[in-house]
């Protein structure tokens, strides 16, 4: 059998990211996601303390079901962020540097997020 | 001292990132369970959580860690996946005016 022949390109849909490699990314994704939520985040509490109509405004807009879902989804992007953020600041003073110790921390960051992210929905839609 | 292998000036950028999370990991959760603990409210209530002065400076200070450390992350994505030196800088022009624009309305919404 041949060989599967060796990327000579990033072919992301070929590449197997190790659960290390998720979390890193995710990381990313997960900043670049809090990054963009930011502007609407800080103009929607400006117009919810401009006055009555703007509270009214952004109350009714929030209770909206979509607006919901996009709150889960940074939910989950705050929460990732913030446990593989915890991992990065424990690797960088030497711990748990270790292959097995990472995989397992990276498997916790991954089910923490998802568990503050699930409890975020039942609270939201339940 | 002067060091001989480049300025080093990413160990600053690197400081100012690690700093500002840890401030983060601990303003962010707090701030949040403050928040929410205080909620259902309506208008005047909303307005009355923001009325003493150590909210709106805890804020205030939570907003420009929060810049800085997304400036830090961004710059770090673009220096990563954007080659072009033009569009990079344009790039981070934008991530500069976002956050200022963020900082200024914050400002202007806790103190009016």
């Amino acid at each position: 059998m041949k060989p599967i022949a060796r990327p000579v390109y990033l072919n992301l849909l070929r590449i197997h990211l190790p659960l290390t490699g998720w979390v890193s990314i995710l990381h990313r994704v997960s900043g670049v996601l809090l990054f963009a939520a930011l502007p609407f985040s800080v103009w929607a509490l400006s117009v919810s303390l401009s006055g009555e109509a703007g509270f009214r405004q952004m109350a009714d807009a929030a209770a909206h079901p979509l607006a919901k879902l996009v709150v889960v989804g940074l939910v989950w992007a705050f929460a990732h962020h913030l446990f593989g953020g915890l991992r990065h600041l424990a690797l960088d003073v030497h711990r748990g540097t270790g292959l097995r110790t990472a995989r397992q921390s990276s498997l916790v960051v991954i089910l923490a997020a998802g568990l503050v992210t699930l409890a975020a929905a039942w609270r939201l839609f339940a | 001292m002067k060091s001989s292998t480049g300025a080093h000036t990413g160990t600053g950028t690197w400081l100012v990132q690690r700093a500002t999370a840890v401030a983060l990991a601990v303003a962010l959760p707090g701030l949040t369970i403050h928040f929410l603990t205080a909620l259902p409210v309506d208008f005047a209530g909303w307005q009355t959580l923001f009325v003493p002065l150590w909210v709106r400076v805890l804020l205030l200070l939570t907003m420009t860690a929060l810049a800085l450390h997304a400036w830090v992350g961004m710059r770090d994505i673009f220096m990563d996946y954007i080659q072009p030196v033009g569009l990079r800088l344009a790039l981070y022009l934008a991530v500069i005016v976002t956050l200022a624009g963020c900082e200024i309305v914050m400002l202007m919404a806790l103190w009016k």
